[in-house]
């Protein structure tokens, strides 16, 4: 099982002394936070994608490229890259470049974007949102699979004896998971293709991201990649730590009360019950992070949001140890020992390729 | 055959005499028919409603209260009238209702307040709000005014209007199969259609 953390990218004003980080800081800041991700034994770092502010990642290739120049083993994803409003023979492009310069540590994960006025900023409409995430999907999945293309939708100008260069790294495709909070297509477009799902699992109840995996792991089966429970499915989910539980409470507080998300909302014991965020000692995240498997079933990536709604970066490297030393390790070890030998984990660059290698032997 | 019946009241005192009314309305129907009741307060919701608001998704008690709505065969709606208008209350309930599940529904519209000068507030909000939705709002609103309550009561004229309210919301229900709920996470078209 993967283990990792998501950026939204936020640059959001500390609660508790007033100070706003500047870009430079939190853009500065995020290679760090990555790096050590890497340094304290997690698997995995996405970054979101986002055109307006507060948000800093519009170019997250840019800054993955960067952090995977000074890493060694991390994976590199995003959380998510915009299929919508994005171009798809550039998605195609940038990732096959950053597969080649990260020597395959890449994969990446597809969301629609739900911030409307974005959407016209590239020509595009939140309306047909589902529409352009399944076309520009599509040939997104062909143009890493197929060398020359012709190609005609309803969203871009056609393609005629067309190929993105560079070519996907040992002509193998990243691995693509689709996320999605409460779009039962999305969970069907995931399992049509034999994708990854991710299930944002923060802002809504658990009962929601119980329902859509299990409508994707149905329609994977459907579609004739495996069976249900060998679908691949990764989380989201929120957590905040001290030693102490108390101590951890008290400290997020204020935090979470202005959060840009929820904040001015929910009281934090609220938000807790209703959804997984999980603010306490690290053996109460690792209860909770284990619970999340009853409902979903195995799954093969964790990631955590930590660095957000203003958290000083010091605090989030301490939470980083937090997860890397007491946290993460026992959860490794309880979920491999739970998960039977059928289900597979998640495909990487050095996985398929061993797969491929398998079968031309 | 045991239809649904659910009564959304949006008094705030205790006891409120929009209640007062939404249980007369109730007691009024199910003596047309075979019933069961269910009553939501929205002043128990109220911080539901603005969590629901700014977070996107409701809190178990309000996802009950909602989910009863979309279930409901016939729906009564009772709001003070505040400022000219339905209460903000009310308002943001109907804000957080699924734009799907009032179509075709039944509902009867009520009303409470000081004097009867705000009683056309139900025939220029209320009804085009439950129209927008396109619920099936009958023709008979009920509005009671503090005098409704009083001495003035003597001539019957609220219980009348309740009765006839009550009747065409019970003949309504009645014409209809009972509700069916979609499943918001159902799949409705397969892939290869999507794909076009």
């Amino acid at each position: 099982m993967q283990f990792g953390i998501f950026s939204v990218s936020d640059i959001t004003t500390d609660p508790t002394t007033g100070q706003t980080p500047s870009e430079a800081e939190r853009i500065k800041n995020i290679v760090t936070i990555a790096k050590h991700a890497e340094e304290v034994g997690l698997d995995v770092f996405a970054l979101g994608e986002h055109h307006n502010e507060p948000f800093f990642s519009s170019s997250p290739t840019t800054t993955l490229a960067y952090i995977a120049a000074q890493t060694s083993t991390l994976q590199l994803s995003t959380a998510t890259t915009l299929i919508t409003t994005n171009d798809p023979v550039k998605i195609a492009e940038d990732f096959a470049m950053l597969q080649h310069l990260s020597g395959g540590r890449v994969d990446l994960m597809m969301g629609r974007g739900n911030t409307g006025p974005v959407y016209p900023w590239f020509g595009k409409d939140i309306r047909a949102g589902i529409p352009l995430a399944v076309e520009n999907y599509a040939l997104l999945h062909k143009l890493w699979r197929e060398h020359t293309v012709d190609w005609q939708g309803k969203f871009r100008t056609p393609l005629q004896s067309f190929t993105s260069t560079p070519r996907p790294l040992d002509e193998i495709p990243p691995f693509v998971w689709h996320g999605s909070i409460r779009s039962p297509e999305i969970a069907e477009q995931a399992a049509f293709y034999g994708d990854g799902f991710f299930a944002n699992h923060i802002f809504w109840p658990a009962s929601h991201t119980q329902r859509m995996v299990a409508l994707y792991r149905e329609r994977f089966a459907h579609y004739g990649h495996g069976d249900p429970d060998q679908a691949i499915v990764g989380l989201g989910g929120q957590v905040f730590m001290r030693k102490n539980s108390q101590d951890a409470v008290k400290e997020f507080r204020p935090y979470f009360d202005n959060a840009p998300v929820y904040g001015h909302g929910p009281s934090l014991e609220d938000f807790t019950r209703e959804t997984p965020l999980t603010v306490g000692s690290p053996q109460q995240v690792i209860d909770r992070t284990l619970g999340f498997r009853e409902y979903v079933g195995d799954y093969q990536r964790q990631l955590f949001l930590l660095d957000h709604a203003g958290l000083p970066v010091k605090t989030v490297l301490e939470q980083l140890d937090l997860l890397g030393s007491e946290v993460v390790p026992v959860l490794r070890k309880e979920f491999d020992s739970l998960k039977p030998a059928h289900v597979p984990d998640a495909p990487t660059h050095a996985s398929m390729l061993a797969a491929r290698q398998e079968v031309a032997a | 055959m045991t239809r649904n019946l659910v009564v959304v009241s949006a008094g705030l005192s205790q006891p409120s005499s929009t209640r007062l009314l939404a249980d007369q309305l109730a007691a009024a129907v199910t003596a047309e028919g075979d019933f069961t009741v269910t009553v939501i307060e929205l002043r128990d919701l109220a911080h539901d409603i603005a969590n629901h608001l700014l977070t996107g998704f409701p809190p178990g008690p309000l996802k009950e209260a909602l989910d009863a709505v979309a279930g409901a065969d016939g729906l009564i709606a009772v709001t003070p009238i505040f400022t000219a208008s339905y209460s903000g209350l009310f308002k943001s309930f109907f804000d957080v209702v699924d734009k799907e599940a009032l179509v075709d529904k039944p509902v009867l519209i009520a009303a409470t307040a000081g004097t009867a000068r705000h009683s056309l507030a139900l025939e220029h909000a209320l009804r085009p709000m439950f129209a927008y939705l396109h619920a099936v709002v009958v023709p008979t609103a009920v509005f009671a005014a503090s005098d409704d309550w009083g001495a003035d009561s003597a001539d019957g004229l609220l219980g009348s209007r309740i009765r006839r309210a009550a009747g065409e919301l019970a003949a309504e229900v009645a014409r209809r199969e009972p509700v069916s709920v979609v499943d918001p996470f159902a799949l409705t078209v397969d892939f290869k259609d999507l794909l076009g």
